[in-house]
């Protein structure tokens, strides 16, 4: 890996092979758009998309599109990314200026696409789609992905895999529904959530760095112990004592006085509960100190470079040790939206799976918070548009809809969606 | 872990020498690593019982009611795991009836040594296949698909499921072996994801008319055919899957320590690099791991649609035999053999785990706490040793590696 990089600096762009993959990505999604949307669109229907609902001076937006002919339009627009790409490619251009091409086009794309699935979808119905509700009902799906990403992109960068950011955040879920149903009290739930994340972060730690054992066995395994736990207490201790543990309680929504006035992002960013607010708040606040804080340098140079770590006196297993805990934390915080968040009481694997989605989605931002809250809003976007599109009455075979974040993460790691590269001594062992 | 370094003068095999010897064994380390998961499983059914919490009210004043409870709580448990498990003793009419729990266990096994063998040969390659489950549902899906839309003679239909069953999940092995031999992904993260794309791939190809048992609303396939069925031994829950896992077993053996391609797998298993520059093509040998790994996991699927009468395919096939089956293949340590031991182990406690839930309550679930200790400790002996203060195998050596390099020292500076 290490030669790969040396070798990126050393070649200049003429003498760096063309890539075609991202042109012929393009080309192949363009072509399904014109002839899978655009082709099968009536030249008479109307697409109908209710842009701002309810809102305090604009009240309500209703837009309703020709359905044709905004799908001319957006194919047009994804003919045009796709030929630059190919020029992009043929001319060995990879950016301009400090704006990385790539990056771009994908965004822009990706944007074209969606709204003209979504524009195909909705043509002809009576119904309009709810953009607003599509988008913050992303968002609040996307929750438990961004705090497992995020979970993630500490464990990782210090060097230990975190494959068990599933059963950190269904031990905070547990946690996080016992206590509050105990306390009747929400907020010593969230409280509680990350104690039982970090210790599973502790598990993880204790055999992943003291005793050497490979960080994906550690990580599947746990997730096996913590499944087969908390169904066992489920079983046993919770439905027992139902009068206890089925009283369930809520988060209470917040509503931010003049931010939540703005038209579309406000309802979708600014009314929401407080676990929405600590997430902002952990992207941010990781994004920056893991780049530019010396913890963060520490940190990342104990994935990067045990041995030069150790050199200038870092104590790599002790910060291994320490910001996996932390990690584990993260994603237990993650877990209280299972519970806490949504209102509901504990239920068996509540979780489903989700913390692999997460591992997914910090994979696919690159190992970077700022790219895993991307990658993890997608995936949460692609989550919710099965109920958004299900409220218009379109019938979409939903498997598809869910497989979808899952091929996008395989396409990402077989190299096609730009390189991400892993911290350099990740699950490798520092043994002094 | 061999020991290469010849030893200068061979100490006599005192008891001293074989006490120490068997302290330090792998095969103790295994079993205490069981005796202690079994021991965390009995603390936490005691610490669920109703009973033994209401005693624990008054520990200090009556303590024998307490440890009364705790052990009829944890001793009611473990004798039906192990009747259910092993040997029926208590409700048993005939001969019958006490060997049918061993003969369950047997069954429940077969899928967990396919797919337990599977995920060795990955192992070995340095290949994490965490797809096994993936690939047992591709298999599943052939296999299904073979055994109920095409009518086939008795023992040709057998023979054309198994094909499908193997093909099903070597197809869903190949993409990620292709995938990181050709553009380096990371096996890990592809297999996990095609593990759910192959759970909705089921649940859509369910809503499909071809795979629709015509008479239900409910996403289950037709029943399989009649001779689509693996022939049963004696009247027993044993059938053909046994043996075929058997002989999977001992073909894996071959395969792995006798063949030229078992060879390049150890050998790219141990250092890619060295096998690189030795003229091995590792990329390919990555995509047969994975094509041999998958068709292996995808036999798995047989023992669910094979065994036994009008089976059909359901969403729920492949249960969670390819997550077990990763501990099945760690607790065996990748080899055939311990993987067959660490499978019927596994199995005996899934069949006794089914009994103690009837029986006892105790909800089936806290097989997956045991189960996951045992390979937990058996990851890191060190750990084993630390809580049974056991000797260090390798502080011998190292002792004996640090006098010989003082001596050398001593010898350069004089």
């Amino acid at each position: 890996m290490s030669t790969a990089v040396l070798l990126d600096d050393l070649v200049t762009d003429h003498m760096r092979p063309r890539s075609w993959k991202l042109p012929i990505a393009l080309s192949v999604f363009t072509l399904a758009a014109a002839f899978g949307f655009a082709g099968t669109t009536s030249s008479t229907a109307i697409s109908q998309v209710a842009i701002v609902t309810g809102n305090r001076w604009l009240g309500t937006i209703n837009l309703a599109l020709p359905s044709l002919t905004s799908e001319i339009v957006l194919v047009a627009a994804m003919l045009c990314v796709t030929g630059s790409a190919w020029w992009a490619s043929a001319t060995r251009t990879t950016a301009f200026g400090k704006v990385r091409l790539g990056s771009w086009m994908g965004i822009i794309f990706g944007t074209c696409f969606v709204a003209s699935f979504l524009l195909w979808a909705v043509a002809g119905r009576g119904a309009s789609l709810q953009f607003t509700s599509l988008l913050s009902g992303a968002l609040f799906l996307s929750v438990p992905l961004i705090f497992g990403a995020m979970a993630g992109t500490v464990c990782e960068h210090v060097g230990v895999i975190n494959v068990s950011i599933e059963g950190q955040l269904l031990a905070g879920a547990f946690l996080a529904a016992v206590v509050g149903a105990v306390s009747q009290n929400p907020w010593l739930g969230l409280i509680s959530a990350p104690v039982a994340g970090a210790v599973i972060g502790a598990l993880l730690a204790l055999f992943a760095v003291r005793y050497w054992v490979d960080h994906i066995i550690v990580g599947v395994v746990l997730n096996v112990l913590v499944t087969g736990l908390t169904s066992y207490l489920f079983s046993t201790v919770l439905t027992r004592n139902t009068a206890v543990f089925s009283a369930t309680v809520k988060l209470p929504k917040w509503q931010i006085p003049v931010l939540s006035e703005i038209p579309v992002i406000g309802p979708v960013l600014f009314n929401q509960n407080a676990l929405v607010y600590l997430m902002y708040i952990a992207v941010i606040a990781l994004q920056i100190l893991l780049f530019k804080s010396k913890w963060g340098l520490r940190l990342r140079a104990c994935g990067e470079h045990p041995r030069a770590a150790d050199t200038v006196g870092i104590k790599v297993n002790r910060t291994r040790v320490l910001n996996t805990i932390l990690g584990g934390a993260i994603a237990g915080l993650g877990g209280a939206y299972f519970t806490v968040a949504n209102g509901l009481a504990f239920g068996k694997q509540m979780s489903a799976g989700r913390g692999y989605i997460a591992l997914a989605a910090m994979i696919l931002g690159g190992w970077k918070p700022k790219g895993a809250l991307v990658a993890a809003l997608l995936f949460g976007f692609a989550d919710n548009l099965q109920n958004a599109l299900g409220v218009v009455g379109v019938e979409v075979p939903s498997q598809f809809m869910l497989m979808a974040p899952y091929l996008v993460t395989i396409f990402a790691v077989a190299g096609l969606v730009g390189r991400v590269r892993p911290p350099a001594m990740e699950g490798k062992p520092y043994k002094g | 872990m061999s020991d290469t370094t010849q030893e200068q003068s061979t100490p006599r095999p005192t008891w001293r020498v074989m006490l120490r010897s068997a302290a330090t064994s792998s095969y103790l380390t295994s079993f205490l690593a069981i005796v202690v998961a079994l021991l965390i499983g009995a603390i936490l059914i005691g610490a669920a019982d109703a009973q033994v919490q209401q005693t624990a009210a008054y520990l200090f004043a009556q303590p024998s009611d307490f440890f009364g409870a705790v052990g009829h709580a944890v001793g009611g448990a473990y004798s039906s795991l192990f009747q259910g498990a092993v040997v029926n003793v208590s409700t048993a009419n005939n001969a019958a009836d006490v060997i049918a729990p061993i003969t369950k266990t047997i069954a429940y096994s077969v899928p967990l040594i396919f797919a337990g063998l599977a995920l060795g040969i990955g192992f070995r390659a340095g290949m994490f296949n965490i797809g096994a489950q993936g690939q047992i549902i591709l298999g599943a899906v052939l296999c299904g698909y073979v055994g109920f839309s095409w009518h086939l003679p008795i023992v040709i239909h057998v023979i054309v499921c198994l094909i499908g069953a193997f093909v099903g999940g070597a197809l869903w092995g190949f993409i990620p072996g292709i995938l990181k031999a050709k553009t380096g992904a990371n096996e890990v993260i592809v297999t996990i994801m095609l593990n759910s794309i192959a759970v909705f791939l089921l649940g859509w190809l369910l809503t499909l008319q071809a795979f629709r048992k015509p008479t239900s609303n409910a996403p289950i396939s037709p029943t399989m055919d009649p001779s689509a069925q693996f022939p049963h031994f004696f009247g027993t829950p044993i059938d053909l899957g046994f043996v075929l896992a058997i002989l999977a077993a001992v073909g894996v053996w071959w395969l792995m320590e006798r063949s030229t391609l078992g060879f390049r797998i150890r050998a790219v298993g141990e250092n890619p690099d060295a096998a690189r520059t030795a003229g091995m093509n590792v990329s390919m040998t990555y995509v047969w791991v994975m094509i041999l790994s998958g068709g292996l996991a995808g036999l798995a699927a047989t023992s669910q649609l094979l065994s036994s009468a009008s089976q059909q395919l359901n969403a729920n096939i492949a249960s969670t035999f390819g997550f077990d089956a990763i501990t099945v293949a760690l607790l065996g340590r990748s080899k055939p053999v311990g993987t067959v031991l660490a499978g019927l182990l596994f199995g005996g406690l899934r069949a006794g785990g089914y009994l103690m839930q009837s029986v006892t309550g105790t909800p089936i679930d806290i097989i997956l706490v045991v189960q996951s200790v045992i390979v937990l400790l058996i990851a890191a002996p060190p750990l084993v040793r630390a809580l049974f203060r056991l000797p260090d195998p390798e502080r011998r050596r190292r002792a004996t590696s640090r006098a010989h390099a003082r001596s050398t020292r001593e010898e350069v500076t004089a």
